[in-house]
């Protein structure tokens, strides 16, 4: 008979961002028990992890297992122990022809156990093993760990409770509702699990809380982090409106915003020309607010966060950037890279070296003295932007200003890199001159363990140098550091191939003809991927690759120049005749007429040439091929399908 | 309409009611309500335990001189611990609320993730802030470790901040406007004292003699912990707590010192780590000391 089943982990309030995970773990365990079954599917709120599976068998199959005893020539002795080992009688026994002669066997039946007694032993371990980035204990030391309280245990196969325990919670067949909207104790079964717990204003559906909450939210900006956040901060949402009075509106938007989306967890709204107005939305974990105290909480908290921001603005205001400079000696950089005011030396040196001007050198000088302001410590997250709003006030450039205030972008793979050349130096220089120093210190990343976010300095700079069609060596900028090279490698390859979407022996091919100009090696990444489109191109591949293991083979490194004289044979005479009319032409232009002569080279000669001379002559030709059309890329790297 | 001490009788009464003792805030200055020994060293050990008190908390650095109507250099925490936590804690939780005039059918209540971590006293917990209207009103903590001691019995601590709750039951924007008791606000009991002390904090602390006197206390206290024998017949009688006393002094002038600007960034690690030492080395004696039988030792 195939049964549903059911499990519902009840907990205290389980992080937000970490449930979706901790779900699809759940899942893949469950899958992992090996119990058959249709379909099993997960859904959670703050307060439940849920398992539902279908047509799960009452019982698992039978099965019989052949276990071999002696053999036949034992003695009757043996062959009893054997059977009583196996708890027969030696009538049960029966004798079977194996490749090594005749043995007896015994016929084991084992009935399939009851999937009720497998879920039973197998759930504890189950729950408790799904992964949390935190876990913490509850019970008393050495009692179980979770990411929360489990406080109680749903767990029905069909009709009946899959009975065991954890941390002194028995499981049964009563859930709970919506902590004041609900019943405390509400019993369930398999098929009115759901309905029973939207009855007591719990909705299971992540998605459909989501759709209540979108619903809600007439003409706000959908910040889908923000969404996700609310979606599993809550059982029960339901977005209200709010407003703030207009005179707010004098601070940056920037700063309105992020008190909002990051502090408060609201929705901003914005006009049709994406100015921002002095509303927003709240999302709640209850139905309604009738009496609107939930929107007057709200509204006071939200005048408090802006009237701490406008004290923190005004007050700033009164000593500029520039006399802020000095007071960057306090704040420690890295214990053994000294302060911020000696990043900001490095940087305005490195700004010059990268190639900067009077522009940058100033946005370098002045861009980490937000730091130092009220604002930034209250709102670290706008460190950059503030610097950048202050240097607008304080009369600042617009490209000094701006530069400022993207100096830390690109933030993710996604982000934008820095509106302006200026910017972008100042950018590179601060990304280079946190990863030169690191490494410098031996603080490098390693496995997981990332401290000073390294890895996103690293692409923040690939980005900026192909996106900003910087042609710079960024070799020149690594201090010949192998290792930060090799890291920087790595980058360099995950840029191209995951965010690009490069192939991976594109990129190999590519950067083996050189990688310290990128902007030059997305050009050549470019030309790849086009030539890839010509029937000529894998074959020629293919031929290159030859001639790398010829050339291998043979040791042959380059020698003394071509000798006309020596070419021997006609397709030789061709290729060479071939490659000197094609000198200097792009790949594209001549790959068509390429192709056919060094397929006929390969078809009718032989490198090995008996005579010495002639046989370095013509590997000679093959290396000058092979330089000549690696500047754009190492076409032996190219995986090729024929 | 409830008065501040209104709230503060309600609450006490709740938590009474829920066999918990009512202390009297702790006479030394401290932090947070955390700090005090009814908490600090209460939490260490299997026995249980329970109580709440009211704590006014110095913050030297978050002193406005009375101008800004959401901060204070000195709030009042309300403080909970329930040693062991019981499994109905949220629970009980959230019913002091309710007896205290809110009702959670009508307002919006969240929890969110905070994990509370104290690097002077090496101690920390998983818990959550606590929401209400979008205003953070509590912090609930299942404490784990403290005095860099994994915890036998794990103690749930509640805080309330009194002042943010009754602001928020009063409908005021301002805490200085808050009615303390009929005929008296806030600010009549309290704004002096802002004033004068963010005067003292900022401006007239005298560095070198606040140094001088975090050396004096940091001595005593080490001095103290020297003298401390595991061994001792006469260990119970051990000052462990007045030692104690001369730990909280220093970590009160490390926070006047840093309010008053006289800590570079590069000694702060360096400072939290002389507390540090000092609070983990209390802890450990005291558990040591609270053993009913001598523990033999275990040879590695």
């Amino acid at each position: 008979m195939s049964l549903p089943f059911l499990l519902e982990i009840g907990t205290e309030e389980i992080p937000d961002w970490m449930i979706t995970s901790a779900l699809e773990d759940l899942r893949e365990k469950f899958v992992a028990l090996g119990i058959p079954h249709e379909t099993a599917r997960v859904d959670a709120t703050p307060r439940r992890l849920v398992l539902r599976a279908t047509g799960v068998p009452e019982r698992q199959a039978d099965s019989v297992e052949r276990v071999q005893g002696p053999p036949k020539s034992a003695p009757p002795q043996a062959v009893e122990g054997f059977a009583r080992k196996q708890g027969a009688a030696p009538t049960e026994l029966a004798v079977e022809t194996t490749p090594k002669g005749e043995y007896y066997v015994f016929h084991k039946k084992a009935a399939g156990r009851a999937t009720k007694d497998i879920l039973a032993a197998a759930l504890p371990g189950m729950v408790l093993g799904i992964y949390f980035p935190k876990t913490m204990y509850w019970t008393g030391k050495g009692g179980p760990r979770f990411i929360r309280p489990i406080r109680w245990l749903v767990a029905l196969l069909g009709g009946e409770v899959v009975p065991f325990e954890i941390g002194g919670v028995r499981s049964g067949s009563v859930s709970s509702g919506h902590r004041r909207l609900g019943a405390a104790e509400v019993p369930v079964t398999c098929a009115d699990y759901e309905r029973k717990l939207r009855e007591n204003c719990v909705i299971l559906s992540a998605d459909e809380r989501r759709q209540r909450i979108v619903d809600g939210l007439a003409g706000a900006k959908v910040d889908a982090v923000l969404l996700d956040t609310l979606v599993y901060l809550t059982e029960y949402p339901t977005a209200i409106e709010g407003g703030f009075d207009p005179a707010f509106l004098e601070l940056p938007a920037e700063v309105l915003v992020t008190v909002m989306r990051h502090h408060q967890r609201y929705f901003s709204v914005e006009d049709a020309d994406g100015k921002l107005l002095p509303r927003f939305f709240a999302v709640m974990n209850i139905g309604a607010d009738p009496e609107g105290f939930v929107r007057r909480g709200n509204e006071r908290v939200l005048r408090a966060r802006f009237t701490d921001a406008r004290f923190f603005w005004d007050s700033d205001q009164k000593k500029k950037l520039a006399e802020r400079r000095k007071d960057l000696a306090a704040v420690t950089f890295q214990a053994k890279l000294g302060s911020y005011r000696d990043k900001a030396r490095r940087m305005k040196a490195l700004v010059k070296e990268l190639g900067g001007k009077a522009a940058a050198v100033r946005a370098a000088d002045l861009c980490k003295c937000d730091l130092t302001t009220e604002l930034v410590k209250e709102f670290p997250e706008l460190q950059g932007v503030v610097g950048g709003l202050y240097a607008r006030a304080q009369g600042e450039r617009a490209d000094v200003w701006q530069a400022i205030y993207d100096h830390y972008k690109p933030v993710s793979m996604e982000d934008s890199i820095p509106r302006n050349a200026v910017g972008r130096i100042v950018a590179l220089a601060d990304k280079l001159d946190t990863l030169r120093g690191c490494f410098r210190v031996g603080l490098v990343p390693t496995g997981s363990r990332d401290p000073f976010a390294l890895r996103r300095a690293a692409q923040g700079v690939v980005k900026i140098l192909v996106e900003g069609g910087m042609a710079l060596p960024l070799a020149g900028f690594l201090e010949g550091d192998a290792e930060l090279t090799a890291f920087f490698q790595e980058r360099v390859k995950f840029y191209f191939k995951d965010v690009r979407g490069f192939q991976y022996d594109e990129v190999n091919a590519a950067m083996a003809a050189g990688w310290s100009n990128l902007a030059d090696l997305a050009a050549r990444l470019e030309r790849i991927r086009n030539l890839r489109q010509s029937p000529d191109f894998e074959p020629l591949a293919a031929s290159f690759k030859r001639i790398r293991n010829i050339l291998e083979q043979a040791k042959y490194e380059g020698g003394a120049g071509l000798s006309e004289l020596l070419l021997e044979e006609e397709p030789e005479k061709e290729l060479y005749r071939e490659y000197r009319s094609i000198l200097g032409q792009p790949i594209e232009s001549v790959i068509s007429r390429l192709r056919p002569k060094v397929d006929l080279f390969f078809d009718r000669v032989l490198v090995n040439a008996p005579l010495e001379e002639v046989r370095r002559n013509r590997l000679q030709l093959l290396y000058e091929l092979r330089r000549e059309f690696s500047k754009v890329a190492d076409f032996s790297e190219i995986v090729t399908t024929s | 309409m409830q008065s501040f001490q209104d709230i503060v009788f309600k609450l006490k009464q709740y938590w009474a009611e829920r066999g918990c003792i009512i202390q009297e805030p702790y006479d030394v200055e401290v932090g947070a309500g955390t700090m005090c020994p009814e908490t600090f060293l209460r939490v260490l050990g299997p026995d249980p335990y329970r109580v709440a008190y009211v704590q006014p908390s110095r913050r030297p650095a978050d002193g406005r001189y009375g101008d800004n109507p959401n901060r204070l250099f000195k709030h009042s925490q309300f403080q909970v611990i329930l040693k062991p936590s019981p499994d109905d804690i949220v629970e009980q939780y959230l019913g002091s609320l309710e007896a205290i005039g809110i009702d959670l059918r009508a307002h919006d209540i969240k929890f969110e993730e905070d994990n509370w971590e104290a690097p002077t006293l090496g101690a920390w917990g998983i818990g959550w802030q606590v929401m209400l209207d979008g205003l953070e009103i509590s912090q609930f903590t299942y404490f784990q470790q403290c005095g860099g001691i994994d915890l036998d019995a794990v103690p749930a601590e509640l805080t309330y901040g009194l002042e943010r709750l009754t602001a928020f039951l009063q409908v005021c924007d301002s805490v200085y406007d808050i009615e303390w008791a009929p005929g008296f606000s806030y600010g009549d009991v309290r704004y002096r004292e802002e004033l004068q002390y963010s005067v003292y904090n900022f401006e007239m602390a005298d560095i070198k003699t606040l140094w001088k006197l975090f050396d004096l206390h940091e001595g005593e206290a080490t001095r103290l912990l020297a003298a401390y024998d595991p061994k001792s017949p006469e260990k119970k009688g051990f000052p462990l707590l007045p030692t104690y006393d001369h730990v909280l002094k220093c970590s009160n002038l490390f926070n006047t010192l840093d309010a008053r600007g006289a800590i570079s960034v590069t000694e702060r690690v360096g400072v939290i780590q002389r507390v540090r030492k000092m609070a983990v080395g209390v802890a450990q004696a005291w558990s040591d000391q609270s053993r009913v039988e001598p523990v033999a030792e275990v040879a590695e």
